[in-house]
């Protein structure tokens, strides 16, 4: 953490917040300010520099002609590598998920480069598109209960060896490569299909991301009372045939 | 602008026929209006039916994300000089079938006043020749199963190319202003939008949109505003000459004096002055049950539809100040769209003051949105509990499209 406050960059919202994700801003914005936390949330817009001294970076998704925008920008402005190189923490979904890979394929059927920052790859599916409620147990080294979500996409996400799965699909279709893979992770760097918005699905994993921020071990617990009646909600209903 | 008046074909005779007999046993079946089934095999009957029902009427089309039903209400009010002069569809049913179906109700119309959902405006623009087409705004809108709002605008521009019809188009949603500036002949009405979220960058080259006030522009390729001739200003409407008239509406809020302005700007293009189209609006009242207040439990509920972002944010300007209680209900069933994400686009932090329920299928994700927000709120498990809980007096009830109706349901409306 660079100073007293903990910074929260929202990456592109002109571009890249169609889905509601912009709650996993709200939810790590309300859950560092009930731990006593002052929150600098910063929103950067495609014809600004994403600054480098954020904590924590969030990127959200959109429809393909903005996804394809956004990473043009992003490649060119460079900021967001040169923030993970300085350690920070970047949570993204879906579009933005893509987008943090090597390439993905874009608006014009055409591949197009990515940040590199997480060791994936994705291709447009030629099925179905994938929506609907998920169930995923999360990757046991983080220690983080069931994760669930809702996605909706067309895209496939392949794993290269440096990139872990951020869970496994009990229901639902997740990097929809078949191997019932959902999302990718490495050290600081998450992404994952799941809109809902996740953050508020899965509180902990917001919590996961301010302890790394914070390079703390535990958090003070706070009222999850409605979280966790919504997770069951949630959870039962993804595991009913739609 | 008049209808000319050849006759029908036999065969579209018999369609017609078909379709309102198809419609009467299915009002008979209790499966709603019957507008859409009989539409449905009118349609079928002759698949030209619409183009030949309409080429008896001089035809407005109406297209929108939000405000599509009011305002074809509206301009049907502003055109009727008579009470059979105007037909115009049932609530809802604004696909081709229903539409058919609306245009084969009256023989002695002169005009067609047709909401059109927006994925078939292209369509139905093509088969019916419009005089004249009021575009109010595009928005987010059931993501999981909607088209991308910027995909509809496209679908617009390229269906609307080369159309003889009048464009009535909202010069403050750029995305409006991008489809309706393919067409020879606009009319920009400065409408306002609300919602601003769809529209930061340009439409045209995807360049970052610069909104100084109420302007708008690109700064890469120079696509702006248009400057409209007509306009609402708070309460009146600007005519391109300058003139303002007032403004008298049953219906609350400034998105319906939006809609107004846009009508009498649709009613001036068939001859009917201001003045006289903005006091026919006033006979509009409640639509299908929106804006209604009804009597319950001894308190006095406000009926409020709100089923998208932009469509929260306008209500949200619209209802009491706190302490008003508010009621919200959503669901997430297929009409509504199945996925509840779109709830975190909207600053729930607007309703801090007022006391607040909440019920419906997706209650919950409600009551975590609003936690995140640091509003205080309640979870009931009806919406007689929640009336019940709020005080005697007037209770704002907000819902989505499913959850709407079982509000007006559970409160008898
Ligand atoms: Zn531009």
């Amino acid at each position: 953490m660079s100073d007293s406050s903990l910074r929260v960059v929202w990456v592109y919202p002109d571009l890249l917040s169609t889905y509601g994700d912009q709650g996993n801003v709200l939810v790590v914005g309300r859950r560092a300010h009930q731990r006593g936390l002052n929150v600098d949330r910063i929103d950067v817009r495609s014809d600004q520099p994403v600054p480098t001294s954020g904590d924590i970076y969030l990127i959200g998704g959109g429809e393909d002609r903005p996804q394809r925008l956004a990473a043009e920008r992003l490649v060119r402005d460079g900021g967001l590598q040169r923030a993970v190189d300085n350690g920070a923490i970047v949570f993204s979904v879906c579009a933005g998920y893509q987008i943090l890979g090597h390439e993905f394929v874009n608006d014009q059927g055409e591949r197009q480069p990515g940040l590199g920052l997480l060791d994936v790859t994705s291709v447009r599916g030629t099925g179905v598109r994938c929506v609907g409620d998920v169930l995923a147990d999360m990757d046991e080294h983080l220690r983080l209960p069931q994760l669930t979500g809702f996605e909706n996409h067309q895209g496939i996400t392949h794993l290269g060896p440096t990139a872990r799965p951020l869970a496994r699909v009990r229901f639902g279709n997740g990097n929809g490569t078949g191997d019932g893979t959902e999302g990718a992770w490495n050290d600081t760097v998450f992404g994952t299909y799941m809109h809902g918005p996740v953050l508020a699905r899965n509180p902990l994993i917001a919590d996961l991301l301010l302890k790394l921020a914070l390079d703390v071990n535990a958090l003070p617990p706070v009222d999850d009372r409605w979280y966790e009646a919504l997770r069951a909600e949630r959870i039962a209903a993804a595991t009913q045939p739609a | 602008m008049s209808g000319n008046s050849e006759p029908l074909s036999p065969r579209a005779k018999l369609a017609v026929s078909a379709g309102r007999a198809a419609a009467a046993v299915s009002r008979a079946a209790g499966r709603g209006s019957g507008s859409v089934i009989g539409g449905r095999v009118a349609l079928k009957l002759d698949p030209d039916l619409l183009a030949r029902l309409a080429g008896h009427l001089d035809v407005v089309l109406v297209s929108a994300t939000n405000g599509k039903t009011t305002t074809t209400r509206l301009i049907a009010e502003a055109l009727r000089s008579e009470p059979d002069d105007v037909v115009s569809n049932a609530l809802g049913a604004n696909m081709p079938a229903g539409i058919t179906s609306a245009l084969a109700g009256g023989s002695r119309a002169r005009y067609g006043v047709i909401e059109v959902d927006e994925k078939y405006l292209s369509t139905v623009a093509r088969d019916v020749t419009p005089k004249a087409i009021a575009l109010l705004n595009l928005s987010r809108d059931q993501l999981d199963r909607a088209a991308e709002t910027r995909m509809l605008a496209e679908r617009w521009r390229e269906g609307l190319a080369g159309t003889k019809a009048l464009i009535v188009a909202n010069a403050d949603d750029p995305l409006v202003v991008w489809a309706a500036s393919s067409s020879a002949n606009v009319v920009w009405v400065a409408a306002g939008q609300e919602w601003k979220d769809d529209a930061w960058s340009c439409p045209s080259c995807g360049g970052v949109l610069q909104r100084p006030g109420d302007e708008w522009a690109c700064g890469e390729c120079g696509f702006r505003r248009p400057t409209p001739s007509w306009a609402l200003s708070g309460d009146h409407v600007l005519d391109p000459h300058g003139s303002a008239w007032p403004i008298r509406l049953q219906l609350p809020g400034r998105a319906n004096r939006a809609n107004a302005t846009t009508s009498a700007a649709v009613a001036a293009a068939f001859g009917v002055p201001p003045q006289t189209a903005l006091e026919r609006m006033f006979a509009v009242t409640a639509v299908a049950g929106r804006y209604d207040v009804v009597s319950y439990q001894g308190r006095e509920v406000r009926l409020l539809l709100a089923k998208n972002p932009a469509g929260w944010l306008e209500t949200f300007s619209l209802i009491d100040p706190p302490p008003a209680p508010v009621i919200l209900s959503v669901n997430a069933r297929g009409a509504d769209g199945t996925d509840t994400s779109w709830l975190w686009d909207v600053d729930y932090g607007r309703l801090a003051g007022h006391p607040i329920c909440v019920i419906g299928d997706r209650r919950l994700d409600l009551a975590v949105r609003l936690e995140v927000a640091g509003v205080d709120f309640q979870v009931c498990q009806t919406a007689e509990e929640a009336v019940r809980r709020c005080p005697p007096g007037r209770i704002e009830a907000i819902a989505n499209y499913t959850a709407f109706q079982d509000l007006r349901r559970a409160v008898g409306n």
